[in-house]
């Protein structure tokens, strides 16, 4: 009976301090939020370190591997980064996917901010539908959209044989499919909505009563949207522009769909290196080349509208 | 409204032209797929030669079109589930608790939207290869979460923003627990845009490629599949005809998740 008891309270001093222990950890989770808030979000945080930390430190490591045969020869060397660096091929195709970006980029921003404006500034009942009527193409198959250009641009597709039944084209213009126009064209049509969804924002923010403090000091409806209009909408032509800039450097599914051998990217490379060519190494030289071109540009383009804006402030 | 000049409320006519031959551009593209899906022709060409529903009825018939729909829809509802409630709970957490390094967070979840998909699915693809996972509709499902993520969490944090605070505090003073303030409290509050981020997510994975065409193992998605028969001329009426099909259901799905996550949002604002 005493050896019991005795043995009870053991166990009682033995619990009592890892019950403190865990009241303690309760507690602390319960007073510190920033503790409770990490803990709710470290599901999300491992999904995504293991979806994309890790594979891109892997893809790092692979890069600086070489192609042995029919294997990998995994001593470290950076010399897939010197072929690329060295070889016409990549550094063209490179230039080639920023240029055709670049150009998808400037007609995208160009034609969407007419509409972003005119939603933000001429609509005033339902919005919201107005909103959704323009980005719901976005949210569909990316590949279909792709291929609806590749069945209009044909050289069978609808507008050759639209204009040919019409009588208005003797033969089947050629340079509409397979060529980088078409690969700009597609890309300007399927980023629209990236592009208005930020200009419709920043020029949403803009106070109108700016605008009729400038209209009350003289300025006519030009002038007033070059000062105070398109300079206040700056951070949505720049948001714009890199979300639409970047993803599409990489994008691989247009030029392989409606681009043709004048209109190949640098994704189709990447593409071909862990396809058919089998050399993963290479692949992901090009691919880590691919960011690093893309950070740097997009620090010049910062750089250079910051600059453009302390100019004009 | 009293706010705007009222040179602003004067309607402009090019804009508005402008407006609609916009939308017109936008949306006649997509259209001609539906179009020539009817059209009783194996060529993709006008003139239309009349009217049939032959490419739909040959499609019903086909067993890969059915294995690809189930293993689409699959991956897609485990995504859109896990994505939906992770993002949520990252939503919640970002907005409630006062955590350090917020904005870095959701730059970190942001960032497969603005990072090219091909970096993402080689990445991906050379990590299973190393740790030997074979490529299987796993990959791809994990490939669709990391580019899900971002838009439930983008869809479902103005949620949390938008309500009261106090209203959870309410609950707990009295005297429910966390648990129960967030299953009658917060979870109603922020319903529609679980809906509409389950809706969303489904619908991205479901017509997701990028991702898919490097790790897809030997099931192919829907897609995938699409991709695969296009080589073949033979099959573009088919083709055809399955685009319209999901087109048609992501067209749906996606303006019911849009109107829904919008709704509530655009009425607190009025009511504010």
């Amino acid at each position: 009976m005493a050896e019991t008891s005795l043995s009870q309270s053991q166990a009682q001093a033995g619990q009592a301090p890892e019950r403190s222990l865990r009241d303690r950890i309760a507690g602390k989770l319960y007073r510190s939020e920033a503790l409770r808030g990490y803990l709710l979000m470290s599901p999300t945080m491992i999904i995504l370190t293991i979806g994309i930390i890790i594979p891109f430190f892997i893809l790092v490591m692979i890069s600086m591997w070489t192609r042995d045969g029919f294997g990998f020869d995994t001593t470290l060397t950076l010399a897939n980064y010197f072929e690329a660096a060295e070889k016409p091929i990549y550094g063209a195709l490179m230039q080639r996917s920023f240029w055709i970006s670049g150009l998808a980029t400037f007609f995208t921003v160009l034609l969407c901010y007419p509409m972003a404006y005119y939603v933000a500034f001429h609509v005033h009942k339902n919005k919201m539908m107005w909103i959704i009527l323009m980005t719901l193409p976005f949210w569909t198959s990316y590949l279909l959209r792709v291929f609806a250009w590749k069945v209009i641009l044909g050289f069978e597709g609808v507008i050759n044989s639209g204009f040919m039944s019409l009588g208005w084209i003797e033969a089947p213009m050629e340079f509409l499919l397979y060529s980088q126009t078409a690969v700009v064209i597609t890309l300007a049509h399927a980023w629209a909505a990236f592009a208005i969804l930020p200009l419709y924002v920043s020029l949403e923010k803009i106070d109108k009563s700016l605008l009729e403090a400038a209209t009350d000091l003289g300025d006519g409806p030009v002038a007033r949207f070059f000062r105070i209009t398109l300079p206040l909408s700056m951070p949505g032509v720049i948001a714009a522009s890199f979300l639409i800039f970047i993803p599409t450097t990489g994008d691989y599914i247009t030029p392989a769909l409606v681009g043709g051998p004048d209109a190949m990217m640098i994704g189709n490379l990447v593409q071909l290196q862990f396809g058919p060519m089998n050399n993963w190494p290479m692949g992901g030289a090009l691919s880590i080349a691919l960011m690093l071109w893309i950070c740097a540009i997009a620090l010049v383009f910062l750089f250079l509208t910051r600059k453009a804006q302390e100019k004009l402030t | 409204m009293s706010d705007m000049g009222t040179y602003i409320k004067r309607p402009n006519r090019a804009l508005q032209f402008y407006a609609l031959i916009f939308l017109i551009v936008l949306y006649v593209p997509v259209l001609f797929i539906p179009m020539f899906s009817f059209n009783d022709s194996i060529y993709v060409r006008f003139p239309l030669e009349g009217f049939t529903l032959q490419w739909y009825v040959e499609l019903w018939a086909r067993e890969p079109v059915w294995a690809a729909l189930f293993n689409s829809v699959k991956v897609g509802a485990v995504v859109s589930i896990i994505s939906t409630g992770r993002g949520g709970v990252a939503a919640r957490a970002i907005t409630r608790d006062r955590v350090p390094g917020r904005a870095a967070i959701v730059t970190f979840i942001m960032m497969p939207l603005v990072i090219p998909g091909i970096i993402f699915g080689v990445a991906l693809l050379v990590l299973m290869s190393q740790l030997g996972v074979p490529l299987s509709l796993y990959t791809v499902g994990l490939g669709h979460l990391i580019v899900c993520m971002p838009f439930a969490v983008a869809t479902l944090l103005p949620r949390f923003e938008g309500f009261d605070a106090s209203l959870e505090e309410a609950s707990a003073d009295l005297g429910e627990n966390g648990w129960w303030t967030f299953w009658r409290v917060t979870f109603p509050v922020v319903f529609p845009g679980v809906v509409a981020s389950l809706l969303l997510t489904f619908t991205i994975s479901f017509d997701e490629f990028i991702m898919a065409f490097f790790l897809t193992g030997t099931d192919p998605t829907l897609p995938m599949y699409i991709w695969g028969q296009l080589r073949f001329p033979q099959e573009f009426p088919s083709v055809l005809a399955l685009s319209s099909l999901i087109l048609f259901v992501s067209f749906i799905l996606v303006f019911i998740a849009q109107y829904i996550g919008r709704m509530g949002l655009d009425d607190e604002k009025n009511l504010a």
